[in-house]
């Protein structure tokens, strides 16, 4: 069990003591800038923002329950390569965590040069909802109410992302250090956890009080976890018997542009040049021609469900189930549940969790010499 | 979500009686599988015609796409062949191929592709009658599994 700190919170305002945390974060000689979600102007929710200058973290806010993108690609353009500027201290959620290391593993990013810090997640609504709440900004009390149902906030009646509803890996454990948010008192204090060497030595030189765990957190974390593996086993199975075969799947996906906004907004994906995007579907006029003759008719765009196939062949092993494709996509696909859906098959299939241990290589670049002997008959 | 109706005539009923002929894709290594299918060819083996070749210069380069392309596309199935483990021309291919088969096991069959539509085997450079074997058998069974509802659906 790591060390544990005590963040304090004043006048009832745990956005404020995460801001005073960040600016602690910004006074160590190590730290050069720190990424963290900040209020956009209007009712636009948080948006990442490398903050360099202690006077520009008023407007941070990493409780907002906003989730515009999922800010590892963000931190991997702060960290790749070797270190130049110091190390970025990153507030990320559980799953933007996840995608980054999922990132590190193909030299996109680097842990070197960042200090992680996480949170217990409260959720996030989506890009749509999250409107409703941002346009409240400064009721602390909506906040407060949100952050009290302990991921289980709702605003207006709207609830969190399906993503969130369905996330079992609630509590960025990933991450150097995690903010516990679960079971406490957000009015009074909140909890600092190391989970990594590096976090350790962060813990001891802020200069925090020492907290213990009187295990609210962990009662509160596994009510929570209960109930979010059931939904989510209910999401696998509606998802499951609507895509159980080709028909189903089609019209599944029927309402996909092909825009590919999914695929911009999925951390993962991790191709500098997706072959989506090149001219390989360029195709020939005479192509299509010949394609309608032979089937009577072509629907157009065509290769929809070759291109979601293909995704989740490509980049299914890594899936954190942000739920940002689902954000992304203009048209209401339900994409996060087919990928969350399938991601759980292919990495199971593994022995793989995306994002759980920066060790564990990326199953396709990897193999053992001797292993399913099922597909070729027993031959290995 | 906008719902789609797929007309019933195009669920792929199998066609009772008709002769099917199924259309089968295999991407073979060209240092292994497909010299074994060039020479069960100067051989004169006895061959199912209903393969189609396409040479790959080791099966580690056979991405899940094209896989996945071809059983959309209308293809009844796909077969993989490669040099035997610990004989790929560039020293692990075929190995990061099982592993890529291994994944669409677990994400195709989910949505109604009968996983015996893919097949992964090894074939040796000298074993022209193990290649006529391997598609002959392939052949049957698919023909016996009937055509993939790919063929026939309008939207994809
Ligand atoms: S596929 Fe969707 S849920 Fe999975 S990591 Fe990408 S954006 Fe997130
Ligand atoms: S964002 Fe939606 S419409 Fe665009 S490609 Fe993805 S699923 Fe299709
Ligand atoms: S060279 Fe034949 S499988 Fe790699």
């Amino acid at each position: 069990m790591g060390s544990i700190a005590r963040i304090e919170v004043k006048d009832a305002n745990p956005v404020a003591a995460l801001q005073g945390f960040c600016a602690r974060l910004l006074a160590d000689g190590e730290i050069s800038a720190v990424l963290a979600p900040r209020r956009l102007p209007g009712n636009g929710g948080t948006m990442p923002a490398l903050v360099a200058d202690p006077a520009e973290l008023r407007d941070v806010d990493p409780l907002a329950p906003s989730f515009r993108l999922n800010a590892a690609r963000m931190l991997t353009r702060l960290t790749r390569g070797t270190d130049e500027g110091g190390l970025v201290a990153a507030l990320l959620r559980p799953c933007e965590v996840r995608a980054f290391i999922e990132l590190c593993k193909l030299n996109q990013g680097s842990l070197e040069n960042t200090l992680l810090v996480s949170m217990d997640c409260p959720g996030a609504f989506t890009n749509v909802d999250s409107a409703r709440f941002s346009g409240n900004r400064g009721d602390l009390d909506a906040l407060l109410g949100f952050l009290r149902a302990d991921g289980r906030g709702a605003f207006d009646g709207v609830e969190v992302a399906r993503a969130c509803r369905t996330c079992e890996h609630a509590t960025g454990a990933e991450a150097d250090l995690t903010i516990g948010l679960f079971g406490q008192d957000v009015e009074n204090g909140l909890l600092l956890m190391a989970n990594t060497p590096r976090g350790e030595g962060f813990i001891t030189r802020l200069g925090l009080p020492e907290a213990s765990d009187d295990g609210s957190r962990g009662s509160a974390l596994e009510a929570l976890l209960a109930e979010r593996r059931a939904t989510q086993e209910k999401l696998f199975a509606e998802t499951t018997a609507a895509t159980s075969d080709m028909t189903k799947l089609s019209t599944f996906l029927s309402a996909c542009v092909n825009c590919y906004n999914c695929r911009a907004a999925c951390p993962v994906c991790y191709c500098k040049e997706c072959v989506f995007l090149t001219d390989v579907f360029e195709h020939r006029p005479w192509q299509y021609l010949s394609w309608a003759r032979q089937r009577g008719a072509l629907k157009m765009p065509t290769d929809t469900v070759f291109f979601h196939l293909t995704r989740l062949a490509h980049m299914s092993t890594a899936c954190v189930g942000c739920g940002q494709c689902s954000n992304a996509c203009p048209n209401d696909v339900p994409v996060m549940e087919l990928f969350k859906t399938i991601a759980a098959s292919t990495q199971k299939a593994f022995e793989y969790e995306a994002g759980r241990d920066p060790g564990e290589a990326p199953p396709l670049s990897v193999f053992r010499e001797r292993e399913f002997p099922e597909l070729t008959g027993g031959l290995d | 979500m906008q719902e789609l109706i797929v007309t019933p005539e195009a669920q792929g009923e199998p066609m009772p009686g008709a002769a099917f002929e199924p259309a089968i894709v295999a991407f073979v290594c060209n240092w292994c599988t497909y010299t074994a299918a060039d020479l069960a060819g100067t051989s004169r083996m006895v061959q199912s015609p209903n393969v189609r070749l396409v040479r790959m210069m080791c099966t580690g380069m056979v991405d899940p796409k094209y896989i996945i392309k071809a059983l959309l596309g209308g293809a009844d199935a796909v077969l993989i062949s490669g040099c035997h483990p610990g004989d790929c021309h560039y020293i692990n291919g075929n190995y990061k191929a099982r592993r890529r088969v291994k994944l669409l096991m677990e994400i195709l069959p989910r949505f109604g592709i009968d996983s015996r539509r893919i097949k992964l085997t090894w074939v040796g450079a000298s074993e022209g009658n193990e290649f006529a074997a391997t598609v002959n058998s392939f052949a049957a069974e698919i023909k016996e599994l009937g055509p993939i509802d790919t063929r026939r659906l309008p939207l994809l």
